[in-house]
């Protein structure tokens, strides 16, 4: 017999799919889960079946909802030497294109699309580069397009960037403002911002290089396959793909589809 | 097949281990009898700092008899092997019986947390859990161990008077009995005795 919760859970990710669009039916349980224990008690609900009667109703706790479902944790030139790698490894490649497309999915509040952005700059690629930045969570995508990031967590990108193989001053791409560091707005002029969901949209452009970085890791097996699929057919013929330094293709059917070109940073080339 | 003192905990599936202080050397206490061709599949939460790489599953394939890795995301569950989680992610047991990785807020300041792995592990087998919390000096885990009594798991809690830092084998008794309170040589011989029944 099923527990009453278990019930309750799988009505509310229905409700919310049949409501809002947003499909969460095969994101990883385990996870999802506990992000709507946390929002019950955020929403002071006593059961599941009393927060779907909340969000169903009122689109703006929806919204509040969506901010605990999805998880926005991002750094700059998080895992310095993934960045490292891309540098060394697929920049070069990069280079012989003439124009390069970019598609950074599952951005969250930006950090990784500027992190990218930084380097093509370095690179001198960023001219001729147009970034894709994509996610489902509508806040989140604000606070990217905006490029401001608290000043205390800065001091920590700044030793990442290093690691990263920066070839700056750090402090040359954003001007400090009380707590806050404003980033060069120049870095996002070839950045498009849009609402995307690797669970329920289709591939909307040809890429060179596509990003997707701890995003996998909430979706189970089917909903990764999906993911891969797309990003399959959105890259050119030996197109790059990479993955947060946890995910991997090797459990998926789409690893006959790329080789590693550096496994231990998740870098692989469409084959 | 045994005597009476394996007849308590029969038709385990899987067994879920959770220590933070004092963890290394509790945990190849408890192990270092198991033989080759152990049947259970193992999981385990050793709280470490953050770093990129951990060395846990390479200092214990070392020492074990039993194949031991560090846990990737949507990996199965194999019997037999020993899985520890990595540094600066949850991991948890699916629905499925697969394992995966997230990076939710940190549970009592730590990220992999035992309160996520037992939590999951219990939904995920129910009754056919066994779950051990060992020596350590924050309070992750108890929580966890009391929902896997709810699940009509079994738990065991190391002898706190034995641990290096009895703080979370206490924090764990003062939430819940568990089923045995025992020692790390007597848990490591109950695991010897378990065996896998179908049930
Ligand atoms: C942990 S963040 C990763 C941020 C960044 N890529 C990094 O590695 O630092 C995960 C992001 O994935 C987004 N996400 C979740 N489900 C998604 C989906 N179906 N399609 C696109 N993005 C999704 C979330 O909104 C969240 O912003």
């Amino acid at each position: 017999m099923e527990k009453s919760s278990d019930i309750e859970l799988r009505l509310l990710i229905e409700a919310i799919y049949l409501k809002y669009s947003y499909d969460f039916r095969d994101y990883s349980g385990a996870s999802v889960k506990r992000r709507v224990a946390h929002a019950m008690r955020q929403f002071d609900c006593a059961t599941i079946s009393a927060l779907q009667e909340r969000v169903l109703h009122d689109p703006a706790a929806f919204m509040q909802l969506l901010q605990f479902l999805t998880i926005p944790v991002s750094e700059m030139f998080r895992d310095p030497s993934h960045f490292l790698a891309i540098r060394q490894e697929v920049v070069p490649l990069l280079k012989t294109y003439p124009s390069i497309k970019i598609w950074i999915a599952g951005c969250s509040t930006g950090e990784e699309v500027y992190s990218m952005a930084i380097l093509l700059r370095e690179e001198g690629l960023l001219e001729r580069t147009i970034i894709y930045a994509t996610d489902i969570n509508p806040a989140s995508l604000d606070k990217a397009k905006q490029g401001i990031f608290s000043l205390e967590n800065v001091r920590a990108y700044t030793t990442n960037y290093q690691q990263a193989g920066g070839q700056r001053s750090f402090a040359d791409y954003y001007t400090a403002a009380y707590d806050y560091a404003i980033f060069d707005k120049t870095l996002r002029e070839n950045v498009t911002f849009a609402d995307h969901s690797l669970a329920t949209d289709s591939v909307f452009s040809e890429t060179q290089l596509i990003s997707c970085r701890n995003v996998l890791i909430y979706f189970n097996k089917k909903l990764q396959d999906r993911a891969f699929g797309l990003f399959h057919e959105s890259l050119c013929h030996r197109g790059f793909l990479v993955l947060g330094s946890k995910e991997t293709l090797d459990f998926s059917g789409y690893n006959k589809h790329f080789e590693p070109l550096v496994k231990q940073e998740r870098i692989y080339r469409k084959s | 097949m045994n005597d009476a003192a394996a007849s308590p905990i029969r038709g385990i599936e899987a067994i879920v281990v959770g220590a933070s202080a004092g963890g290394v050397e509790a945990l190849l206490g408890i192990f270092s009898e198991l033989p080759n061709g152990f049947g259970l599949p193992i999981i385990a939460v050793l709280h470490l700092p953050d770093e990129r790489r951990s060395q846990l599953a390479e200092v214990f394939a070392r020492r074990l008899r039993i194949p031991v890795r560090e846990a990737q995301d949507k990996q199965s569950i194999e019997p037999g092997t020993l899985y520890f989680a990595g540094p600066g992610y949850h991991l948890s047991v699916e629905q499925d019986r697969s394992l995966s990785l997230s990076q939710e807020e940190r549970v009592h300041h730590s990220r992999p947390s035992i309160d996520f792995l037992f939590t999951s592990a219990a939904d995920a087998y129910g009754p056919g859990l066994l779950a051990i919390l060992l020596t350590g000096a924050n309070q992750d885990g108890a929580r966890g161990l009391a929902y896997v009594k709810q699940q009509h798991g079994t738990t065991v809690v190391q002898d706190p008077a034995e641990a290096r830092v009895d703080v979370m084998p206490r924090a764990a008794l003062a939430l819940q009995t568990p089923d045995h309170i025992l020692t790390l040589s007597r848990i490591g011989s109950l695991l010897v005795l378990l065996e896998s029944s179908p049930c």
